[in-house]
């Protein structure tokens, strides 16, 4: 089971991804970033993956897909929230060493301006 | 045990060996009565005779003539006309002689004339009893066992009271009356089983009249004939003593007689009951029509057919729709150009807005029969019924039948109209669905064929070497799966060892693993080293990866001559590696990333390259994420802790112990063998 939403806060584009993306929920987690890559205001999106409990490589590799779109098109995306179990998977395929990923929201905001500055 | 067929010879046999022996004992007691001398036998003996003939052609009727069927009423009719139109002429033949030689001295002879009278006697028992049989059959068909029983007493009885005749010397005359009171009333009750009737047609109806008529002439004819017999010569043996037989002809009368009148009764709703059995074959035909490797549209042609049919249209059309628009049309009595002028009539009619609005719906709700009736404004036709058809809640067809006068559909019509519809549909969905499973059966067949090639791709045999010995599980929760390991030896005294797993799972992903197999071939003759191995193979797999795919991979040299393994990670789970001299299993903490993350040269900056010396004893353990990631009921998931305290208690087993162990103890904690992801685990452990 998956659940995307999708808000905004200033200028900031955050998606919230609750439950597990595997093969099959991965498609929402991409529809969802498709919306955002093809929106020209869209500048800085924030991840928040506090609810994510599980994610397959399938889900790992609708974010790296988007690595390059994101830097050509100049969007900047930080993930946050992860937990311990979730972010291993991230690091252990090396994707943190190509996406910013942090603790929390605070920092996650900080990190994009930083980023912008 | 004797055939069918000869039990009918021999019952025929006997009986002409009868007839002729009580022709011979009749005739013989009659020429010693008039030369007043002993005859030497009793009266008796040709009373027996009778009944034992009577009996045999009973025996043999009751063999020849078979069962009623549906289809068989007028045969069976036919074979009592044909029987008696035999017996009649042989009576005409006798008649004939007769009437040439009544002059004559020789018909003075009574030894003459009772001959003549016993031919006579034995074509009327054969008529009797075979009509009677007949009579049976007609009566008992469609029988419950309380007209069985009512029947078997009767016939019983008939059969009892050919006894009679052994005891008439003090002929009582009360008694014989009484007895053919009886049977004649008993028959009268037996006469109303008529079920057969409903089942001819207008024209056999006829037909059974005009034969049930001349079988009352025959039995006229025939009596009217003993009769003058009886009267006319001084007969040695009169049938009219007999009570079985004058029961009998009393039966045969009165089921001749009411059967007629019956028939005359029936004959204006024949065509009612026509109709009723017609629909119901329509019907049969419509459910059978699929099974029996029909193609759809048999199905549509008989639906036309049996609507068109059931409700005496004038025209009809049927049109067949597919992705929701109409794609063919099957007419009867109608021309295309008809059929667009009446199209808008309906339009008109409100019928087509009406099946709008439920299409828009998705057939839902149920339809209202009545409103797909109307009158219409055109100049062949007064009516209109219009019927889709409709399978779960998509159209596949559309029904309309067209009448010449107006409001032509009653509801009777409207609802047979609407179960033919209902019936082709079920059929054409059950077709629908046969060929899915067909089709489906088929991927199955082609899923397994990649299963085996794809097994295939794995090694056959794993490497046996005086340094280390090694041990493989792969299990792949799809027919096919996306975990890939191999080695190769490419030096006397080295080896490369490989294991990967590719992102998603299923048949996308068992092409890829294919893909990767083919770049660890063609690189690992280079002798390259693990992370020289890895860019060049990023490098080719970022040509042909789809853009949301990756892989990820370990890969390990083996060098026996120095004991020193080296290794580079390339986003794949980390080795788990047993030192046996500290007796603790740990994970390597090698930096690393996908092949197909970074489809460019900075790659390689993310790949490290380690080192280690491995002694006697230790255990380099390689496994794919299926194994970490494995969860129970709660969501829990095995993990990496699990993994290396079971290797750190089992170490001292051997590689296949090691192996067989940590599968059971993997099943037991998720506590099913239904995999949701691939699992491949590699054992090395070092001699």
């Amino acid at each position: 089971m998956i659940n995307i939403e999708t808000h905004i806060e200033e200028e900031d584009h955050i998606i919230m991804v609750e439950g597990d993306v595997d093969a099959s929920s991965s498609i929402h987690l991409d529809e969802a970033l498709t919306e955002l890559a093809n929106d020209d205001s869209v500048k800085f999106i924030l991840v928040d993956g506090t609810q994510l409990n599980y994610i397959s490589s399938a889900g790992l590799g609708v974010f790296m897909s988007y690595i390059d779109d994101f830097k050509n098109k100049n969007i900047k995306m930080v993930i946050y929230g992860l937990s311990e179990k979730v972010l291993n998977v991230f690091q252990i395929l090396g994707l943190d060493q190509l996406m910013t990923i942090v603790t929390d929201k605070k920092e996650a905001k900080e990190k994009l301006h930083e980023i912008q500055s | 045990m004797i055939s069918e067929k000869g039990l009918l010879r021999l019952s025929l046999l006997f009986a002409i060996l009868c007839w002729l022996s009580l022709v011979l004992a009749d005739l013989f007691l009659l020429f010693a009565e008039i030369n007043e001398a002993d005859a030497g036998i009793t009266k008796e003996i040709p009373q027996l005779l009778l009944s034992l003939f009577i009996i045999l052609v009973y025996f043999f009727f009751k063999i020849r003539i078979q069962k009623a069927e549906s289809i068989n009423f007028i045969d069976l009719l036919w074979h009592v006309f044909s029987t008696g139109l035999i017996v009649s002429l042989v009576q005409l033949a006798v008649s004939l002689f007769f009437y040439l030689l009544s002059d004559s001295k020789l018909m003075q002879n009574p030894l003459m004339v009772n001959f003549f009278y016993h031919i006579n006697l034995g074509a009327i028992i054969v008529f009797l009893i075979s009509t009677f049989i007949v009579w049976k059959r007609l009566i008992l068909y469609q029988k419950n066992k309380r007209l069985l029983i009512i029947w078997q007493i009767f016939e019983y009885s008939l059969l009892a009271t050919l006894l009679y005749s052994f005891f008439q010397i003090g002929s009582q005359q009360w008694l014989f009356n009484g007895l053919l009171g009886v049977f004649i009333l008993y028959g009268l009750v037996l006469s109303f089983n008529l079920k057969w009737i409903a089942y001819l047609n207008f024209k056999q109806k006829w037909r059974s009249i005009l034969l049930l008529a001349l079988v009352i002439l025959y039995l006229y004819y025939f009596i009217n004939n003993l009769f003058g017999f009886s009267q006319e010569f001084n007969l040695i043996m009169d049938l009219l003593d007999n009570v079985f037989i004058l029961s009998i002809a009393g039966f045969i009368f009165l089921y001749a007689l009411i059967s007629i009148l019956v028939i005359l009764f029936n004959l204006p709703t024949s065509s009612v009951f026509e109709q009723k059995i017609s629909e119901v074959l329509n019907f049969q035909r419509l459910s059978q029509s699929i099974q029996k490797g029909d193609s759809e549209n048999q199905v549509y042609e008989v639906l036309l057919e049996s609507s068109n049919n059931a409700v005496f249209s004038t025209s009809a059309w049927l049109e067949i729709h597919q992705n929701g628009e109409p794609y063919d049309i099957l007419k009867s009595n109608i021309t295309d150009l008809k059929i667009n002028q009446v199209r808008k009539s309906i339009q008109d009619s409100g019928i087509f807005s009406y099946l709008n609005k439920h299409r828009a719906n998705d057939f839902q709700k149920d339809l209202n029969l009545n409103k797909l009736t109307a009158n219409l404004n055109d100049p062949d036709y007064g009516s209109v019924l219009v019927m889709p058809l409709v399978i779960q809640d998509r159209q596949i067809g559309l029904l309309v039948v067209l009448k010449d006068v107006s409001d032509g559909f009653n509801k009777e019509m409207i609802n047979i109209i609407s179960s033919f519809v209902n019936q082709a549909c079920i059929s054409i969905e059950n077709f629908e669905l046969l060929t899915e499973v067909l089709k489906n059966e088929r991927y199955r067949e082609e899923l397994k064929i990649a299963s085996r090639v794809q097994k295939s791709l794995l090694p056959h045999s794993l490497i046996s070497d005086k340094e280390f010995e090694m041990h493989a599980f792969y299990e792949s929760a799809d027919e096919v799966g996306g975990d890939y390991y191999d080695f190769f030896k490419t030096a006397e005294h080295k080896t490369a060892v490989i294991i990967g797993d590719v992102s998603g799972k299923g048949t996308s992903a068992s092409f890829n693993m294919s893909q990767m197999k083919g770049v660890f071939h063609s690189l690992v003759q280079f002798d390259l080293d693990s992370k020289a191995f890895f860019t060049r193979a990023n490098h080719a797999l970022g040509h042909c990866l789809e853009k949301t795919s990756f892989i990820t991979a370990a890969y390990y040299i083996i060098n026996s001559q120095d004991k020193s393994i080296s290794f580079s990670r390339a986003g794949h789970c980390p080795g788990l590696y047993f030192n046996k001299k500290e007796g603790k299993a740990e994970y390597f903490h090698n930096k690393g990333m996908g092949l197909g993350i970074v489809r460019n040269d900075s790659f390689k900056k993310f790949i490290d390259i380690s080192k280690i010396n491995y002694n006697s004893g230790d255990i380099l353990f390689l496994y794919t994420d299926g194994i970490i990631e494995a969860s129970n009921q709660e969501g829990e998931e095995f993990g990496y802790d699990r993994l290396s305290s079971y290797l750190e208690q089992n170490s001292e087993k051997k590689s296949e112990e090691i192996q067989d162990g940590l599968i059971k103890y993997l099943y037991d904690f998720i506590g099913t063998e239904n995999l949701e992801d691939d699992y491949t685990a590699l054992i090395i452990r070092f001699l």
